[in-house]
């Protein structure tokens, strides 16, 4: 079938099974390779993306139901060459390691911050569920907060 | 002095012969009483068509494809062992979860088969005042006809949620786990539940005492 939506603010029309997870078109389709394949079961968040906005797992949303949506990836999240935020925040904490599941907690993070300009570490423990192996979880909840100062500082 | 006495004396009988008349008709509320004990047979019939829908109704809505998103606290359940849900996923102020994480992060409109994440129209948890986890099934039936807790709702509209919800249906499209295993299913027919449901509505929703 014919899936047509804005991916990053481009249209986008590709020919697939309509039940081809969302991730797949993402990587494969349109070669966007800052979104990752994780575990494939919703379950560990390097797949996030955003729909409309919000964050969805890519691993376990249909690409049929991207039909006429808005979606942003990793590589959408900057304005050009001003990087958002969440980008400049995880700069200046030097928050990955190995890096692999890092654009995942980034958009995760920036749809957080969409919702709630100040987030405390109470909404982060629930709004940011993603796993990072190399266990950087305290660097990413001091660039969450930070990332939350420059956005507020921006505006 | 005769002829007066036997006048006074009919007159007394025709009278007292048609109170008896009158108080026969009225006291079973114009019912003969061949027709009350037909008409208390009908409601032990009804009464007991009632509960056997009940029964059958209450086999299905204790079931944890139903209880899994009718949790006493914040937190759904999931799974078969009914384990609290992973990820730390939370109630939320809507019953949907937090704010920038909710149902549609993972859940959508349909199942996920591929990811075996389960999928249904409006998923969400039900209100907190709709709790069913650790309630008897008198209790679950009880809360569920109470308007103050089940969203204003009348029996009519009870039975609609029932039999016609998307949501509630999905107890019998479950779909596959994570590892590819079919969801257990509900013990009763999707079919045999819906008729269970109208027969314990249509038979005065008799909710027993235990």
């Amino acid at each position: 079938m014919k899936i047509s939506f804005n991916i990053n603010g481009a249209p986008q029309t590709v020919e697939t099974d309509g039940n081809t997870p969302l991730l797949w078109i993402i990587r494969d389709v349109l070669d966007l390779k800052g979104t990752k394949f994780g575990c494939g079961k919703a379950a560990c968040g390097a797949c996030t993306i955003h729909v409309e906005g919000m964050q969805v797992r890519s691993c376990s949303y249909p690409a049929k139901l991207a039909e006429g949506k808005n979606i942003t990836t990793i590589e959408g999240l900057s304005d050009g060459d001003n990087l958002h935020p969440v980008q400049q925040a995880w700069m200046e904490e030097i928050v990955p390691q190995c890096g692999y599941c890092q654009p995942g907690f980034m958009m995760a993070t920036a749809a957080l911050l969409e919702v709630n300009p100040n987030p405390t570490d109470e909404d982060i423990d629930n709004n940011i569920v993603n796993v990072c192996r190399c266990a950087t979880y305290y660097r990413m909840r001091k660039a969450i907060h930070r990332a939350a100062e420059i956005k507020s500082a921006n505006l | 002095m005769k002829q007066t006495n036997l006048f006074y004396l009919t007159i007394m009988l025709f009278i007292m012969a048609i109170s008896i008349g009158f108080s026969s008709n009225f006291s079973s509320d114009n019912f003969s009483e061949k027709e009350l004990e037909e008409k208390t047979e009908n409601e032990v019939t009804d009464r007991a068509k009632s509960l056997e829908g009940f029964d059958k109704m209450m086999q299905v809505l204790t079931h944890k494809r139903c209880v899994n998103c009718h949790p006493a606290g914040d937190r759904p359940h999931q799974g078969e062992d009914s384990h609290v849900h992973n990820f730390n996923v939370q109630r939320g102020a809507s019953n949907f979860g937090a704010p920038a994480f909710n149902c549609n992060t993972c859940h959508h409109e349909e199942n996920n088969d591929i990811a075996g994440v389960p999928g249904a129209p409006e998923w969400s948890l039900a209100p907190r005042e709709m709790a069913w986890e650790g309630l008897s099934r008198v209790e679950i039936a009880r809360s569920m006809m109470d308007p103050e807790i089940n969203g204003n709702r009348d029996l009519e509209h009870v039975v609609e949620h029932l039999t016609e919800h998307e949501l509630v249906l999905w107890a019998w499209n479950p779909g596959v786990d994570n590892e590819g295993n079919p969801r257990e299913k509900p013990p009763v027919s999707k079919e045999d539940y819906i008729a269970a449901v109208k027969q314990w509505a249509e038979n005065g929703a008799v909710i027993p005492e235990k």
